[in-house]
């Protein structure tokens, strides 16, 4: 396991207040690829066990802001940033912060399914393995508990060990929402995910993101603006590289103060 | 009626018409495929009809039998099969670990593209070697260092029944260090595409979930490339049974068993290079038994190195 130093000071338990309001602060972010601008000085606050979702045109830097959560954009070369972005009062850029145990506590889902070639078992239990978990009853718990907050848990209890490339699409992608929380994460970043699947299965990673937001702070980009206005209780509106507006879905939807987002919503540009 | 659609029956015709320069290339293209099957048919019902008197006579006691003196016609090749495995495997332990973290350096980002592509390029020229030429090097080279290290070897590990009795320049062991160099570049370029091909998501998740660069490796990116890395080397390993001229030029072409490394030892091929031009009456049908053996081996090999090649395709197919 990571020492305990190492871990980012997320409250997991104990001091946790449930609607803290700014438990995701950025503040004047801006960042870059290389020469180009991707986002202009954001600043926004995303409240905890709520989903707030991210909205605009591909482009924007939705997707680049997501990214900058668990810092996964620094794996491209030339890319830096200014500004800061802190959890629950702490940077995430500050020296202190070890990468990977930040990355241990923010579980993220991608737009591919992206299961590993292993069994359902091991895919879940990765990042105990990584983290030195050896205990079998931790491991088959974990499985059983994030498979069931996947809700995989009936589909998948009879052949675990077998091969994650034998789900379904929408299997794959909720195993993969259940191994992003195997490692009890506060937050999870969803970066599209259900554009790769077809509207049942979209419909039941739906259900799952309302269901996790009781135990997790969920952040989720998305094209789809149906799936915005089901899921989330705040949107934020992106356009090239702006943030254009940031406020309750509801109010996003029904009665926008910005001319941009009531274009966007409303199918005229985008 | 828009003037810009086009009317059908106008324009080109979609039923098929007479091409002749189609049908001609088409033959070309049918012959070429014929002709390399049946000469592959030629070379191998060539073998067995030269064979086929010493596969009579002999029968299986040829591959069972240690002594092989054409003078006496006594002819097995027992001790020559186990010098063509044992050096061809001895080469693959050698290279597979120095050809693998070779392709891993070359396909993961720790190195500028400019200087990975370099590398990459000077591995793959090690291929377009000669063969005589490796075998010249390996004379004033490695028989030398073989001399000269042997010794301590045999002293330091001579509890081994691998390193016992007198360092001889030319050996098994020697012929070994040379073939693991010519076949490093087939490992490392089978292993360094199968690593390659592992999807960028895979990575992407592996580090999402916290894995350092060395647990995304060992975890995900080489057990997703292992059945590639495993037909890089069974591919390495069916080149280096039939590589022959350098073989031939470093083993010391001695037929008798020995456990050492450090003693002269034969492979199919050297002995059909050495003494295939001296040889007359039922030797040649003896060593073109000994041929067909390479070449069953051989093909057998590449066989099972390509199946497991196209199965690593299908199998990652899925996960692009």
């Amino acid at each position: 396991m990571i020492p305990a130093e190492n871990i980012l000071p997320l409250p997991l338990t104990d001091d946790f207040v449930p609607g803290e309001s700014n438990f995701i602060q950025v503040k004047d972010f801006k960042f870059f690829y290389g020469k180009k601008r991707a986002l202009h000085g954001i600043t926004l606050d995303i409240p905890s066990r709520q989903v707030t979702a991210f909205i605009g045109p591909s482009g924007c830097g939705k997707s680049t802001l997501l990214r900058n959560f668990n810092r996964m954009n620094e794996l491209i070369p030339g890319v830096r940033h200014e500004g800061d972005i802190t959890i629950h009062g702490t940077s995430i850029y500050d020296p202190s912060v070890e990468i990977i145990a930040l990355r241990r506590r923010i579980g993220m889902v991608f737009q591919k399914s992206n299961p590993f070639p292993m069994s359902i078992y091991e895919n879940i239990v990765y990042p105990l393995r990584i983290a030195g978990q050896k205990d079998r009853s931790v491991l088959d718990e974990t499985v059983e508990r994030c498979l069931r907050s996947a809700a995989l848990w009936e589909e998948a209890k009879d052949r675990l060990h077998d091969s994650a490339l034998g789900l379904s699409g929408g299997q794959m992608q909720r195993l993969c929402i259940a191994r992003a929380v195997a490692s009890r994460p506060e937050i999870l970043l969803m970066d599209e995910p259900c554009s790769a699947l077809d509207p049942i299965a979209t419909a039941k990673v739906e259900e799952l993101i309302v269901e996790l937001k009781k135990d997790f702070t969920i952040v989720i980009v998305t094209h789809n603006m149906q799936q915005a206005s089901r899921v989330s209780e705040l949107t934020a509106f992106f356009y090239l590289g702006n943030l254009v507006e940031f406020d309750d879905t509801k109010k996003i939807f029904t009665n926008p103060s910005q001319k941009q987002t009531e274009e966007y919503i409303t199918g005229r540009f985008g | 009626m828009g003037e810009n659609l086009i009317p059908v029956g106008s324009g080109s015709p979609i039923t098929r018409e007479y091409r002749p320069r189609t049908d001609f290339f088409r033959g070309i293209c049918w012959l070429a495929s014929i002709v390399t099957v049946l000469l592959l048919a030629f070379i191998l019902g060539e073998i067995l009809i030269k064979a086929w008197p010493a596969i009579q006579k002999f029968g299986l006691g040829f591959i069972t039998g240690v002594q092989w003196s054409p003078n006496r016609e006594i002819f097995g090749v027992l001790p020559v099969l186990i010098g063509t495995a044992a050096s061809s495997l001895i080469a693959l332990a050698l290279a597979l670990p120095l050809g693998l973290a070779i392709a891993l350096f070359l396909s993961e980002d720790f190195l500028p593209v400019a200087i990975r592509q370099t590398i990459r390029f000077v591995i793959e020229l090690l291929a377009a070697i000669p063969s005589v030429v490796y075998g010249l090097w390996g004379i004033f080279v490695v028989v030398p260092l073989v001399q000269k290290y042997g010794g301590v070897l045999a002293d330091k590990l001579g509890f081994l029944p691998f390193f016992q009795g007198p360092a001889y320049g030319n050996s098994l062991l020697t012929a070994s260090l040379v073939l693991a160099l010519m076949v490093l570049p087939t490992i490392t370029a089978i292993s360094r595409s199968a690593l390659v091909a592992v999807p960028k998501t895979l990575r992407e998740a592996s580090y999402a979930l916290g894995a350092t660069r060395w647990e995304s490796i060992l975890g995900v990116i080489l057990p997703t490339a292992a059945s590639g890395i495993v037909a890089s080397s069974i591919l390495a390993f069916g080149r280096a049974m039939g590589e022959t001229m350098a073989v031939a030029m470093l083993i010391g072409n001695s037929q008798r068993l020995s456990w050492s490394f450090l003693a002269p030892s034969n492979t199919l091929s050297a002995l059909l290079a050495n003494q295939f031009a001296e040889a007359d009456g039922i030797q040649v049908n003896a060593l073109m038994y000994a041929a067909a053996l390479l070449v069953l081996m051989t093909l057998v090999v590449n066989m099972v190195g390509e199946a497991i090649l196209r199965q690593t395709q299908k199998a990652t197919a899925g996960l692009r």
